[in-house]
């Protein structure tokens, strides 16, 4: 059946992110962007919200409420909304802690799952993008070959978040068998994690390359052990969360420009009465509100065990799209104000844009 | 809980109604070519068929509200064709109005006719405050005098739902609606439009020159001037939050079509759609097919979004302006697209593809254009009067 009702504790949950991103992340996030820099403190605090350890088993350690993408998503938006590095710096380890407990062997969850049920918070990621512009996430250049004791992997990782500090990376491949992954602990011998990368975007947040140069891995560290797993699926409800995360960024253009543009008075008249600015900011609504139900509906499909591949390809190349051209209508609504750090617009556009060629951060 | 799949009482209406639809489409080109023709009420082929009201049977809360499934209904017979239905619901936009803003006695009298709705006039169409023409009480009787454009159904029509105002300058306050049956003297059909698409729809010209109707005719049966308001016109505009998810919804049925039509003709020529991966894997042909079809999905979750609301009761005036506005503009840019991707195929009138392009045109216009639902959004956005952004 079709629906848009939130459940009562979904309401609560977003109405309670909100507060928590208007208040915890909003005003520290332009700081960590000049910075370059995470604020410890914030992680920590996101940490205690419990959103990767409170839907993970209560026998590895978790409060073991069901998961659930779609509170996941909507969790999202609302975290994105205050400061997009801050939710993927915090949330990232979801990426490589659900994949585990949704595809991993009873080993895999019992060696890695408590890892993220402490009390403070733990890095680990999924290397999923490849550095070079053909970069494709089903046809990965890293391989990963038979060898007698397991694997050995070979090739290149970008973009990997908080790798200056993750135990672990689950190495997305490919195999003889398809797409698979592999837990690589930090120290591998063959593995080497870059200098902090640079980006355009998300600024503060820790991301380097993997180098895999003849990387061993035993049978037993392939997600999914002896029968892999269904990487597609772990790569849908990686898409859908960065989707959910650029609803997120684009309802923040829209609701900043929506005051500015009330307030700014241009030939006598605010400049919101100017239909060429009034239809740019209805605009920004409009596809704002359109990503969002995108992102519903593969969460949704994820949360029913169905093949989201689809839905979940729709969302994020769409909320991709979309977050782009709101947040860059945003600075134009702001004129030459928009282009000023003094305005959070400019950032915002830089994270959308470094947002759309993510893969594998986060997950739902 | 948030859910977009549909039950199998779901499935059984759209894949029954899309079986009919397929039946209809046979007809649509002979109508499309045949503009001044008619499609029947009902095809010879209903009695092969059920009935929407048996394909409705059995259905619980576990199935989707009747608000939201009316939109896949109503999207589910345009993926056929825009005009020819198995069976046509006999009624028009007038019909809907008189039950928004009639008497009951007026409703109960007048229901069993098939009723146009004229608002637009030779010199206003976005604006309907602007409506000229004009109604006098004269004894027991009102007198209409003006002209009115673009009436949908205007021909095959019972009768119509007119605008007219009582006191030009008092404004919308002043504007009040009449029914005037077809036969009445001194109401004529001037003519018919001919048209880029929806050929098959009569689009009606109406002059009215002292033609008298009973008092009894005004809807609403409310005389009087208000001084301080805009008296029921915002209620009239408020039936707009109910049908534009209607027609966008119409035009998101001819957009899938396309995209099915598309689709099925790019696996003939063996391009498979692969969903996953990136724009590197991918044709340039599969990547604009897929866009085509995430902004076809994401139309129809505003349509859906809009029409949820409105059956849970709650206000939906923003979201019918955004569904309105999303599919107006998705569906052509679809046509438009599934036409480059087929290339000569896509222009051939051999094909339907090019009809559709041509159909789903009117989405953005009536009912309000693109640009009128985006100034009632920005209106709600900046919470702005009619006065403060126009
Ligand atoms: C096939 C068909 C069926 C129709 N059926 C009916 C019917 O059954 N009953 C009925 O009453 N009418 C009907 N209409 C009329 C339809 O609703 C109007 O055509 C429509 O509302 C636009 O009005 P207009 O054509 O006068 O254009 P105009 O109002 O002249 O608009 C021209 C252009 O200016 C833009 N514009 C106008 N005002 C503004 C503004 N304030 N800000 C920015 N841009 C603006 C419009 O968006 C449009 O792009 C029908 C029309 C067609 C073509």
């Amino acid at each position: 059946m079709i629906s848009f009702k939130l459940t009562d504790e979904q309401e609560m949950v977003r109405d309670a992110m909100r507060d928590f991103a208007a208040e915890a992340l909003r005003p520290i996030g332009r700081k960590c962007d000049e910075e370059s820099k995470l604020s410890e403190a914030t992680l920590a605090q996101i940490w205690e919200l419990g959103l990767v350890s409170t839907q993970l088993p209560e026998d590895f350690g978790g409060a073991g409420e069901p998961r659930s993408p779609i509170t996941q998503a909507l969790v999202l938006e609302e975290l994105a909304w205050g400061d997009a590095t801050l939710a993927l710096a915090a949330v990232a380890p979801a990426a490589f802690a659900f994949a585990i407990a949704d595809h991993g062997t009873d080993e895999q969850k019992r060696q890695y799952l408590p890892l993220f049920c402490g009390a403070s918070y733990h890095a680990a990621s999924l290397a999923a993008i490849e550095p070079g512009p053909t970069f494709d996430v089903l046809r990965p250049n890293t391989v990963a070959e038979p060898h007698p004791r397991g694997f050995v992997l070979c090739g290149a990782k970008c973009l990997v978040p908080m790798a200056d500090r993750a135990s672990h990376f689950l190495v997305v491949a490919q195999s003889r068998d398809g797409l698979d992954a592999f837990i690589v602990p930090r120290d591998a011998k063959g593995l080497q994690i870059s200098e902090p990368e640079k980006n355009l975007g998300l600024r503060a947040l820790p991301t380097a390359g993997l180098a895999l140069d003849r990387v061993e891995v035993a049978a037993s560290d392939r997600l999914g052990g002896e029968s892999g797993s269904d990487l597609r699926r772990l790569l849908a409800g990686s898409r859908t969360a960065l989707a959910a995360a650029m609803v997120g960024v684009a309802r923040a253009a829209v609701e900043y420009a929506v005051p500015y543009a009330k307030d700014r008075v241009a030939f006598g008249q605010a400049i919101a009465q100017k239909q060429g600015i009034a239809f740019k900011v209805a605009d920004m609504h409009i596809e704002t509100e359109a990503s969002r139900w995108l992102v519903w509906k593969a969460a949704c499909q994820l949360e029913l065990g169905l093949d989201a591949t689809r839905s979940a390809h729709f969302a994020r190349s769409y909320a991709a799209e979309q977050c782009l051209a709101v947040t860059d209508a945003g600075i134009q609504v702001l004129g030459g104000h928009g282009f000023v750090r003094e305005h959070p617009v400019e950032m915002w556009y830089r994270n959308a844009r470094t947002l759309g060629v993510l893969e594998g951060t986060l997950a739902v | 809980m948030i859910n977009f799949e549909l039950s199998e009482n779901d499935r059984k209406v759209i894949e029954g109604l899309r079986a009919q639809a397929l039946v209809a489409r046979q007809y649509a080109r002979y109508y499309d070519e045949n503009e001044h023709e008619f499609p029947p009420d009902e095809l010879e082929e209903a009695k092969n068929f059920p009935s929407l009201s048996e394909l409705l049977e059995g259905r619980t809360d576990q199935d989707t509200p009747i608000s939201v499934l009316g939109m896949l209904i109503v999207a589910a017979q345009t993926w056929g064709d825009y005009s020819v239905r198995m069976r046509r619901e006999r009624g028009g936009l007038g019909n809907a109005a008189l039950r928004a803003a009639g008497t009951p006695e007026q409703i109960e009298k007048w229901q069993g006719l098939i009723l146009a709705m004229a608002i637009t006039e030779p010199g206003c169409g976005s604006d309907p405050s602007m409506v000229q023409m004009s109604a006098v009480l004269d004894g027991d009787e009102w007198v209409l005098n003006g002209e009115k454009i673009f009436v949908t159904t205007g021909c095959r029509a019972d009768g119509v739902i007119v605008w007219a105002t009582l006191d030009k300058s008092a404004g919308r306050a002043g504007i009040k609606s009449f029914l005037v049956e077809k036969g009445t003297p001194g109401f004529v059909v001037t003519h018919k439009e001919k048209k880029l698409g929806i050929r098959a729809d009569d689009t009606a010209a109406y002059v009215f020159k002292d033609c008298r109707i009973p008092r009894e005719n005004l809807i609403g049966l409310q005389e009087e001037i208000p001084k301080h308001s805009s008296g029921g016109f915002r209620n009239v505009m408020k039936t707009f939050n109910m049908t534009r998810p209607g027609v966008a919804a119409i035009g998101i049925g001819m957009a899938e079509a396309a995209l099915d039509f598309t689709r099925d003709h790019l696996r003939d020529a063996g391009i498979e759609i692969e969903y996953g991966g990136g724009i590197h894997g991918a044709s340039a042909v599969v990547e604009r097919f897929r866009r085509l079809e995430a902004l076809c999905e994401a139309a129809q979750l505003t349509i859906w979004r809009a029409a949820w609301l409105s059956g849970e009761g709650q206000p939906n005036n923003m979201e019918a302006s955004v569904c309105k506005a999303k599919a107006g503009a998705a569906v052509r840019e679809i046509t438009q697209g599934c036409i480059e991707i087929l290339g000569p195929m896509g222009v051939s009138r051999d094909h339907l593809l090019e009809k559709w392009f041509r159909d789903v045109r009117i989405t953005d216009i009536y009912e309000g254009t693109g640009e009128i639902q985006r100034m009632i959004i920005a209106r709600g956005l900046f919470d702005y009067t009619r006065a403060e952004l126009n």
